[in-house]
């Protein structure tokens, strides 16, 4: 038996990782080009599609000849660096971005011949806890490829995104406390269940309907989830947070001396912080994997169809989320420094703190 | 299984600690102590201890190294240069470690391997969070809230310290 549950996890781990989580690395690259070029009104990567064919399959081609491109190209060290710090770097952004998939529920349970697989990797007690630690770590890849660069580029590069990611990590930990305090519960897989019978903390209109304090409860959770949706712009470094990369000051921030797989790596390490952020805004306010209107969650066995049906939905869910993350960086202008920290350490530290005390009065007033 | 993941991660953070008295270079020094922290936290972990083992990671590996690294670099340290011994840093580190060695010791001769054996949390006991979190606001309370004045005086102080520079 318990072997059988090793492999089990080693297969979810290979499977979740790299046959999901890396596709749709890969395919929101592409989405964030399309979509960018729509919204541009131009035509966007359409070309791409299966060799020696007329078959253009509106470019999903592109991310495969994009990767081969990458593995191809000449990967030059330039001389000025200090070499086993530039190696380091790389790794060390694309590997927390990937650990941190471990604690995501993407479903529910797949029943299969009666043999229940929980679809979550690790079921942790403490699930957003350990993704904000171990996210945590990705500032050392970026920090080192600043530094071990021996540019200045790099290393104001790598200087600004430190300062603002320690800086948003700290209004990110707190926009979430209130929905732990609601919850009553760290463990992700726990709270996508509560949500799954009592209504989305966003959409709490099932389950028992739109009770009075569920409804008074939507003020601070909304204003959680403005806090979190964008600190998560500015842990990733997206626009209108990219100062780290701004290439109007800084050529290409941090990874300007980077080139090919390496530079690859920083790239699909951002995109894979963006989807784990995607998942976990979703997880813990748009109700996880459970499906709108509290379809089948009366069901303890839940049959192999549910299972599935749970899946994608909250793939749905997430890509709707990462095509957000698409639209919000194609129409807003980049911020100026000075005005990201002041947004983060005046406005949104105070208010979260204030969120906390009012999710605090409503709970007990209500109990 | 579980012997073999202590044995590699007691080995890192033994290799980390070594590493960060033996390198020259204070960068790698602060990477070998981040290496330390998490091998610490994974042992944590296996002790079923999540909370303690996470919070390692986020407030010491994440936070505290954090800072550290990045004055390194601001300042742009170089590495250490070879320097003379003096007899007295020397003879006091020697000491120290003797001290150390009696108590390690004494402690282990009072001890004897496999008389005291923890159960493990029976299934369905609340969570270690839940515990801890209890433990500090019933039994620790007072302990808590003096932690948090003491942090407050010190936010205040950094408060008033970097003000002064500015004028």
């Amino acid at each position: 038996m318990d072997w059988i549950n090793l492999a089990v996890t080693l297969i979810k781990i290979v499977v979740l990782t790299f046959m999901v989580l890396l596709p749709m690395i890969a395919y929101s690259v592409w989405a964030e080009r399309r979509v960018a070029a729509k919204i541009q009104n131009r035509v966007g990567p359409n070309r791409t599609g299966i060799p020696f064919t007329k078959w253009g399959l509106a470019g999903l081609g592109q991310p495969i000849a994009d990767g081969l491109k990458f593995i191809f190209k000449e990967d030059f060290t330039p001389a000025h660096v200090r070499t086993g710090f530039f190696w380091l770097a790389p790794a060390l952004t694309m590997v927390p971005a990937l650990m941190t998939c471990a604690v995501i529920p993407f479903g529910s349970e797949l029943n299969i011949a009666g043999y229940k697989i929980p679809l979550v990797i690790a079921n942790l007690n403490v699930g957003p806890l350990f993704i904000f630690a171990i996210a945590s770590l990705s500032v050392y890849g970026i920090v080192l490829a600043g530094w071990a660069s021996n540019s200045k580029y790099s290393f104001l590069g790598g200087v600004r995104s430190t300062s603002q990611m320690i800086s948003y990590e700290i209004s990110l930990g707190l926009s979430i406390v209130p929905i732990v305090m609601i919850f009553g519960e760290l463990n992700l897989t726990e709270i996508v269940k509560w949500q799954d019978s009592n209504g989305w903390l966003l959409l709490p209109f099932w389950g028992e309907g739109p009770l009075l304090p569920k409804v008074i409860l939507l003020v601070p959770v909304l204003i959680s989830f403005l806090i979190f949706t964008v600190s998560m712009f500015a842990e990733t470094n997206r626009l209108p947070f990219d100062l780290p990369e701004c290439e109007t000051e800084l050529v290409a921030g941090y990874h300007t001396e980077y080139s090919s797989m390496k530079f690859a790596l920083f790239f699909l390490g951002e995109y894979a912080a963006m989807i784990i952020g995607s998942g976990l805004a979703v997880t813990l306010f748009l109700g996880g994997w459970s499906l709108p209107g509290g379809i089948g969650s009366d069901l303890v066995d839940k049959p192999l169809w549910l299972g599935i049906a749970h899946f994608f939905c909250f793939l749905i869910k997430m890509i709707g989320f990462i095509l957000l993350f698409i639209w919000v960086r194609w129409s807003l202008p980049r911020f100026r420094y000075d005005q990201l920290m002041r947004l983060g350490w005046v406005f949104f530290f105070e208010i979260a703190l204030a969120n906390v005390l009012l999710t605090a009065l409503i709970l007990i007033y209500f109990k | 299984m579980l012997d073999l993941l202590f044995y590699i991660f007691a080995t890192l953070s033994v290799v980390g600690a070594l590493g960060v008295i033996v390198n020259k270079n204070p960068v790698t020094s602060a990477f070998s102590l981040i290496a330390a922290f998490i091998g610490l936290a994974a042992l944590f972990i296996q002790l079923d201890a999540y909370l303690v083992g996470i919070i390692q990671i986020l407030v010491y590996g994440g936070a505290v190294m954090v800072l550290f690294l990045f004055i390194i670099m601001l300042m742009d340290l170089p590495s250490e240069e070879r320097r003379k011994f003096g007899w007295g840093p020397v003879a006091g580190g020697i000491l120290l470690g003797c001290v150390f060695v009696v108590q390690l010791v004494r402690v282990l001769a009072d001890y004897s391997a496999g008389s005291r054996v923890m159960q493990d949390l029976p299934v369905g006991a609340a969570s270690d969070v839940e515990q801890i979190g209890k433990l500090m606001f019933t039994q620790y309370y007072f302990p808590v809230q003096v932690v948090g004045v003491l942090l407050l005086v010190a936010t205040i102080g950094v408060v008033v310290l970097s003000k002064k520079e500015l004028d």
